[in-house]
């Protein structure tokens, strides 16, 4: 027996299993609404009728139809806890359970952010500590916590260099250069902060054209934006002439620290020529990534944009006490409405403290070694991407399965969910055909990523013997392949208005 | 696994890193085991005074409202908290239905036909909001009233700072008396984009926007209305109502712990034909090869992962975890129970006004009819103030905008369901001691 048969679940859908009902069809006129206590004080209208609304259509449907409602919700996603989830460039390690308690600590999840400095010393005193572990494990001078994901990080980074060159009388900057393996949100990011991008091609080892890169060197760059380790698991192999050629012409260079999980203690990003970083907590930190957030991304920056900072910072004054800084008049401004994902950073700072430095470089070791272990383990029966040794994740490609037996990629990952996987990122980056990239994290165990291996084998000679068991799957989900093209030529994005306690299936 | 891939030694695989500063020294606490770890964060939330422990009359942009047990037992069920972002629509029908779910209820909350899955908070939904009209009118400036939140107006400020766009403020003056706006119309010009008001204002006032929304269309412009207690949406008027363009709310309010300041979610809705100028996930209905009913992310072709530096926004997560808790939230407490919550925090601000307009030293600023917040006019600076109520064991009131001419002698009060009346006097009571 395989490993693949070992771990293949199939276990259909019994039969005649049902659509979970939208809430508007479960709802139930008059069904008990949560109760709060009798009114206290006299009762008040005070306001006239044009200025009330006259219907509220919202579902009725009591305590115990809506938990089981979720439940059943919630059984219909894979996730950490019930599948391996290698989607690269996300870090789905597993979130330990500590840091949940923590963040429902009523100290840490029932305090206002506007409450009197005296009243949160603690909250203050995490994010202070917090702001220098981030810096110190960077190599950066200081950091903000504020931005509420690693794309508002990006505009914070964007806004600050932005800040630097105007504050220098630098006026005319308007490029920023973008290599063609980046993420979306880089490129995204610099026309929002309102530059031009400038797209860079990787070279045939997959690190950046650094000619290509000099060729648009000149006194209008703002900076350039650089994943390292980028998206396709590599470290950059020149990364200090990289950095060191766009200092020359003045630009500045962002660091997307979307990839930090390699890295940690590994080596200080400031001290390859980074000017600024970003840093997702969900990603390297093991929080939660909840369906698709929140997120928390963090922005430690060199002393030289310190200034520019996102007000407010948390300072410790003369007396030991712990404060809101206001008082930066250089600062950028604010992002969010207040202080950050306060309720994420407890959670990553619960997390860091818990591993130590040493502890935060064993975790970036594993994280490669398995990355690589799994590279080892797939590199025949799939194509590579570039063939070095990676680090926290890897590409490969479906470009043999493509070619010799019309399977697409796509129909790979449809596959892995027959056997309980959920797939790795798919066709990105960009610039690897049928791109297959495939992060485990230290979390997994040798086993499970042997596991995997093996059904990635097992796939791969099903493309070759049976390909359309393949291109027909999945077999066993609540749903098959859904059609995506009408979703988006005739959208419906909400239920039909008012029509409560009726199915429209 | 070293001989598989070839190696004698891990740290071979770090060949590329730089060799001179390849294994820098971290200057960490040294590393704390669950129990150690679990009794030290225990011992620094002990050092916060949370909103459970002395009564709390903070608002301005966030409110103690109850949240039902089940809604955080809804969100902490792992199967969505460590699930990611839908790429895989057959294994992620929980998600996308949910969202699709969430996105029903933004839309009869707010009164309009089209949202999204949520943005970073309500501060950055008009950010965004704001970015959205600039694209749909090919306009550049942008009115802001006054009276919407202040640090909500700051985040604009840096959402729109690159593109040197013109943000026109109407200030809002308090003369002693009450408060006074100067009219928004004045300042929609030809090159104006959109003009945003807050409903209830900062300041707790509900206001009246009948003819708004027809003025600001006449000029060519959007209307774009936002909530920070969107409590409120369960008795008032919606933004849809008034003729908004594009509505935006902070979603706390709805069944999400304060936690300092969050993560919480951005509610964004829209009149359907501006959909592919709004930014964020969309989750759409469709049917699988077999005709069964689904859900899948759709109109990807306005996001950062497809259009790249053409997007609409640079936003890659949303907040569904806390959609979802939303989404709970107004499933468990229905039309007559989200009604209830309104008319309780709007009673409870009543009862305090009147006990505190009665007291010597004080005056209630916010014009009538407020929800259940408003500024009063105190006898000591506002920090001051704070500080009396402090000593009170009263977490009370924001000193929000004390820097400025006219505001330094104010304090904001904020009101909901879990403030007794026993609260309220105790409040009054303190308020009176340090006027006297």
């Amino acid at each position: 027996m395989t490993a693949a048969e070992r771990v293949a679940p199939a276990t259909p859908l019994a039969p005649g299993q049902k659509v979970e009902p939208l809430l508007s069809e479960l709802s139930r006129p008059g069904a008990p609404s949560h109760q709060l206590p009798a009114l206290d004080v006299p009762p008040a209208e005070d306001w006239s009728s044009q200025l009330l609304r006259t219907e509220l259509p919202l579902p009725e449907l009591g305590e115990l139809d809506t938990v089981r409602h979720f439940t059943h919700l919630a059984q219909r996603n894979f996730s950490i806890d019930s599948n391996f989830y290698p989607l690269g460039s996300c870090t789905m390690k597993y979130n330990p359970r500590v840091n949940e308690d923590v963040a429902r600590l009523p100290g840490i999840a029932h305090i206002h952010p506007l409450q009197p400095d005296e009243t949160v010393q603690g909250a203050l005193r995490i994010m202070f500590e917090m702001q220098q572990l981030l810096a110190d494990i960077t190599g950066f001078a200081a950091a903000t916590l504020q931005p509420a994901a690693g794309a508002q990080g990006e505009l914070a980074g964007m806004l600050m260099m932005r800040a630097y060159h105007l504050d220098r009388g630098d006026t005319h900057r308007r490029k920023v250069l973008v290599p063609d393996s980046a993420h979306g949100t880089n490129p995204a990011t610099a026309a929002m902060a309102g530059f031009v991008t400038v797209s860079i091609p990787s070279d045939g080892n997959g690190d950046i054209d650094l000619r290509k890169l000099e060729a648009e060197l000149d006194d209008t760059v703002v900076g350039l934006m650089l994943t390292n380790p980028n998206t396709l698991g590599l470290f950059e192999k020149q990364l200090r002439e990289v950095t060191a050629a766009v200092h020359r012409v003045g630009g500045l260079v962002y660091g997307d620290g979307a990839n930090l999980n390699a890295i940690l203690g590994v080596v200080k990003p400031a001290e390859m020529g980074f000017d600024c970083l970003h840093i997702n907590v969900h990603k390297t930190f093991s929080t939660p990534h909840g369906s698709g957030g929140p997120g928390a991304g963090p922005v430690v920056v060199s002393k030289a944009l310190e200034p520019f900072l996102p007000a407010p910072m948390v300072v410790q004054r003369a007396d030991g006490s712990f404060a809101l800084d206001f008082d930066r008049p250089k600062s950028i401004g604010r992002l969010k409405g207040f202080q950050g994902h306060f309720g994420i950073l407890a959670r990553g700072y619960t997390y860091i403290r818990m591993h130590g430095g040493e502890g935060l470089r064993r975790l970036s070791e594993t994280a490669v070694l398995n990355a690589n272990f799994l590279r080892a383990l797939l590199k025949d029966d799939y194509d590579l991407a570039y063939d070095r040794s990676c680090m926290h994740e890897f590409v490969l490609s479906g470009r043999r399965q493509k070619t010799a037996y019309g399977v697409r990629t796509l129909d790979i990952a449809k596959r892995l969910l027959d056997f309980g996987i959920h797939p790795p990122t798919i066709y990105f980056p960009l610039i690897v055909d049928e791109a297959i990239m495939i992060e485990p994290t230290e979390t997994e165990s040798r086993a499970t990523l042997e596991q995997f291996a093996a059904v990635m084998q097992q796939i791969a000679h099903e493309c070759a013997e049976t390909p359309d068991v393949v291109r027909e799957s999945p077999r066993f989900q609540v749903v098959g392949r859904l059609d995506e093209v009408t979703a988006a030529r005739k959208p419906i994005l909400r239920w039909p208005r008012g029509n409560f306690g009726q199915s429209v299936t | 696994m070293l001989g598989t891939i070839g190696i004698e030694r891990v740290d071979e695989l770090f060949a590329d890193v730089p060799a001179d500063v390849r294994y820098p020294d971290l200057h960490l606490p040294p590393a704390l085991a669950e129990m150690e770890a679990s009794k030290h964060l225990a011992s620094l939330a002990a050092q916060n005074i949370s909103v459970r422990e002395w009564p709390c009359f903070i608002g301005g942009g966030a409110y103690n409202h109850y949240a039902p047990s089940a809604v955080g037992h809804i969100m902490g069920q792992p199967q969505f908290y460590t699930a990611y972002t839908p790429y895989q629509p057959e294994v992620s029908q929980g998600t996308l239905q949910a969202s699709f779910e969430f996105q029903s209820l933004v839309c009869d909350l707010l009164g309009l036909d089209v949202a999204n899955d949520s943005v970073y908070d309500g501060a950055s939904a008009v950010g965004e909001a704001v970015l959205m009209a600039q694209r749909l009118t090919r306009r550049e400036r942008v009115v802001l009233a006054g009276s919407v939140h202040p640090q909500w107006r700051q985040v604009v400020q840096s959402y729109v700072a690159a593109r040197d766009v013109a943000v026109a403020t109407a200030n809002v003056r308090n003369d002693g008396e009450t408060l006074s706006e100067p009219r928004l119309l004045d300042l929609v010009d030809e090159h104006t984009a959109c003009v945003v008001v807050q409903q209830p204002d900062v300041f707790g006032h509900v206001r009246d926007f009948n003819g708004l929304a027809d003025a600001v269309h006449e000029r060519g412009a959007l209307l774009i209305i936002t909530t920070a207690d969107a409590t409120s949406l369960g008795v008032l008027k919606t933004p849809g109502d008034w003729g908004a363009d594009i509505a935006t709310a902070e979603g706390q309010s709805l069944g999400l712990p304060l936690q300092f300041g969050g993560p919480w979610a951005g509610l964004m809705a829209c009149k359907p034909e501006y959909v592919r100028q709004l930014p964020g996930r969309i989750s759409g209905q469709t049917t699988d090869h077999e005709g069964r009913r689904g859900f899948v992310l759709t109109l990807q072709a306005r996001e950062q992962h497809i259009r790249r530096e053409k997007a609409t926004s640079n936003i890659c997560t949303s907040q569904t975890l806390l959609a979802i808790g939303i989404t709970a939230y107004l499933s468990l407490m229905g039309p007559s129970g989200l009604r209830e919550v309104a008319r309780q925090s709007h009673a409870k601000a009543v009862y305090a006004a009147d006990r505190i307009a009665a007291l010597d030293g004080y005056r209630i600023l916010t014009p009538r009819p407020f929800y259940n917040e408003f500024l009063i006019a105190t006898p000591l600076l506002g920090p001051a103030m704070r500080h009396h109520l402090v000593g009170s064991k009263i977490l009370g009131g924001v000193p929000f905008l004390h820097h400025e001419a006219g505001f330094e002698n104010t304090l904001l009060l904020a009101f909901t369901e879990q403030n007794t009346r026993a609260e309220i006097d105790l409040l009054v009571a303190a308020l009176a001691e340090v006027a006297a």
